[in-house]
């Protein structure tokens, strides 16, 4: 898989509805200098600068990489920008992972951000092609129906939602950065807000977040500090419009996951992955991307979820951060996944580290969950 | 690094108007014609590029993925740039080594808004932005910071499109009138699609390879006021680790949109007056916004695919004047 390539940096911005003190290229810029901070490295140090982000409709602002090279310290240098929807984030990092792992750079900088409230991000979601149909329901519309499949095939009782939708939430008290943290949250908390689309109540979706997040990645002789090592990096992609494609569990999600694992020499996950960041924006997406993953049989993901497993303190800990459902700047949530299993296995997740995590998984998907993301990253080199 | 080399180039016939075909079928015919032509049918990487605000609508990458027919599922990533960027992307991840063959492709459908008025969109939304300057006035700056004759100008635009016209996939576009200098490229729909193939795979797909021989690329300051406009420092940088110098250039394919860009890449790229430019026609015969540096990295490799040239390059920008460029060279 080419050369070897480590996580010594990982730098994030306080993720909130809005953040009226910066600009777009204030909060890039944020992010980026607290990961070169966290790498003990400047700006001088950077070979490359990969930018990621979901639709430019969301700020408004067409391939705002151009505006943001000054921000980010790429003048002079290559600077690249992503964008595959949902998982752009995750992709972010494997654009930046993969320029190091060619031995095409040593010391790469990834960045991905969303500032929400420049614009509205329903309404971005809901434009469409010409003589393409639109559902006009964002991303919680479209969604719904795939989760009350999975309830169906499953038998999965109505209560698992919110037993994830307070876990996350529990988890996301110990993490400074997330943006929703909600003192007292519960599971009667959860089932008196809304229902906004059938299985989903409002506690049970992401919110709409402002904020960046970056990495520095680095060759193995440019490593600074403490490193993350990457063990597998995949993409999948499959179409949308596909008839008789699995929306419940994709098989762009299996494949990717077959392959990542199949690098870091991982058979059984569940036992072999420590802690998993995985891409969960509506709460029933934890139990289905449980199975989607490998992590339990088919119809067996909503009894882990039920039994506490993927908790703080349960045996396969998930989103340990407070996840997608706590914080949700889009077109950084993928690299906010991945920064975080990296800073797992870094020893560097503060209060909501899992205790001797050595192995992590990061996850991202996108579009109707046709695009996806993953890393495996490591404390040892592979 | 290891050898990479361009296999196969497809364009549509480019049209100056919309034709009614959907992004999936602007898309379809120039995968299968690469398709055809390897006789792969998977690749082990795909990129595209495109650019949201030309449909004026999120993920149009999303619906060009089903002219792929990606089944079972593909490894796949995109750039919301010019699809020159999705074959650095490509060639970057050949350079792993466990992967052999990728197909990259660029689409755009400039018809379906005002171009002009879009491009202001990609400005700093703050300061520049709301300036309201568009495509033509910031052009219009740097044409004014490079001071070239107008004469020299209309020359450049009568050959472009002169070329253009012997072009098939081109506009058919008139002489321009008088000594007009600042002749905007056409508005135009297009698509193009690219195969690359690593080492023994190369020569076993073709008998004449277009080899990678140089690839890179820099970014600039965004502020027109922190730059020479009448220079391109990143072109320059991204020519000399490209190693254009290393050799004679025979045909340079340049992503120049207004005929003073021409002038200022020429000068960047350190061409000599033995280089032809853009026999292709160029950008200003034939602009589908984001395939339009991929086609010429295309139209660069297709002379050497033909046997016509030993040693070409090619260039795509991106961003207000000239602030990104990436330059390619490809040797036979």
């Amino acid at each position: 898989m080419g050369n070897r390539c480590a996580v010594i940096g990982v730098g994030q911005t306080h993720y909130t509805t809005r953040r009226r003190d910066v600009s777009i290229a204030g909060l890039v810029r944020e992010a980026a200098v607290r990961a070169l901070e966290d790498a003990g490295l400047t700006f001088k140090d950077i070979d490359a600068v990969v930018i990621g982000k979901a639709p430019d409709l969301f700020e408004g602002v067409m391939m705002p990489e151009a505006y943001l090279a000054d921000a980010l310290g790429a003048a002079g240098k290559p600077m690249m920008r992503v964008h595959t929807a949902g998982s752009v984030g995750g992709s972010t990092a494997l654009v930046g992972a993969s320029l190091v792992q060619g031995g095409v750079h040593d010391r790469v900088l990834v960045v991905a951000f969303e500032k929400q409230s420049e614009s509205n991000a329903t309404w971005a979601l809901s434009t469409h092609l010409p003589f393409n149909a639109s559902l006009v329901v964002g991303a919680g519309g479209y969604f719904a129906p795939h989760i009350r499949e999975y309830m169906r095939r499953t038998g999965a009782p109505g209560h698992i939602g919110t037993l994830v939708a307070v876990k996350d939430r529990l988890n996301a008290l110990k993490n400074p950065y997330a943006h929703l943290r909600i003192p007292g949250i519960d599971q009667k908390m959860v089932e008196s807000t809304p229902m906004l689309w059938e299985p989903i109540r409002y506690l049970e979706t992401c919110p709409s977040s402002d904020g960046a997040c970056a990495m520095v990645l680095a060759s193995e002789p440019a490593v600074t500090g403490t490193p993350a090592w990457v063990h597998g990096t995949a993409m999948r992609s499959e179409p949308i419009f596909r008839a008789g494609r699995d929306t419940v569990s994709p098989q762009a999600g299996k494949d990717c996951a077959a392959d990542v694992y199949r690098q870091a020499g991982i058979t059984d996950p569940r036992r072999q992955i420590d802690v998993a960041e995985v891409y969960v924006p509506f709460s029933w997406y934890e139990p289905m991307w449980l199975e989607n993953l490998g992590f339990c049989a088919e119809g067996e993901g909503w009894k882990l979820t039920e039994s506490g497993a993927t908790a703080l303190d349960g045996d396969t800990p998930w989103n340990a951060s407070g996840g997608v459902l706590s914080s949700n700047p889009i077109g950084a949530s993928g690299l906010i996944r991945f920064a975080e299993a990296a800073l797992q296995v870094r020893g560097m997740a503060g209060e909501h580290q899992v205790d001797g995590a050595r192995t992590a998984l990061g996850h991202a998907y996108g579009g109707g969950a046709q695009f996806f993301a993953m890393w495996i990253v490591g404390r040892e080199k592979l | 690094m290891r050898e990479v080399a361009i296999v196969a180039f497809a364009q549509t016939r480019h049209t100056g108007h919309d034709t009614g075909l959907s992004e999936p079928e602007l898309i379809l015919p120039v995968i299968n014609e690469v398709k055809e032509r390897t006789g792969l049918r998977r690749f082990g990487f795909t990129c595209s590029g495109s650019c949201d605000y030309l449909a004026g609508a999120p993920f149009s990458f999303v619906s060009a993925l089903d002219a792929l027919g990606a089944w079972p599922p593909i490894s796949e990533s995109h750039v919301e740039m010019d699809a020159a960027w999705a074959l650095y992307e490509a060639w970057v991840r050949l350079q792993h080594g466990d992967l052999d063959s990728a197909l990259v492709y660029g689409f755009g459908k400039s018809s379906l808004g005002d171009l002009r008025t879009i491009m202001t969109l990609q400005l700093d939304p703050y300061y520049l932005a709301p300036l309201g300057l568009d495509q033509l006035s910031y052009a219009g700056l740097q044409a004014s910071a490079l001071g070239a004759e107008r004469e020299e100008l209309a020359e450049i635009v009568r050959r472009s499109r002169a070329d253009g016209r012997a072009n098939p996939y081109a506009l058919d576009l008139p002489d321009p009138e008088g000594d007009d200098g600042l002749v905007a490229p056409p508005v135009t729909d297009g698509a193009a699609a690219v195969v690359l193939a690593a080492g023994d795979l190369a020569t076993r797909l073709t008998s004449s390879p277009a080899w990678i021989s140089g690839l890179a690329h820099r970014i600039e300051p965004h502020y027109l006021g922190m730059r020479d406009l009448a220079r391109s420092a990143s072109a320059a940088d991204a020519a000399r680790a490209a190693g254009v110098g290393k050799g004679p250039v025979e045909v340079a394919e340049l992503h120049a949109q207004f005929a003073h860009e021409e002038i200022i890449l020429r000068e960047a790229l350190e061409l000599t007056g033995d280089t032809v430019i853009n026999p292709s026609g160029g950008p200003l015969a034939a602009n589908p916004v984001m395939a339009t540096g991929l086609i010429r990295i295309g139209e660069a490799a297709q002379r050497i695919l033909d046997g016509r040239n030993h040693r070409t390059v090619a260039h795509a920008a991106g961003g207000p004047c000239l602030q990104h460029n990436l330059v390619t060279v490809l040797e036979g």
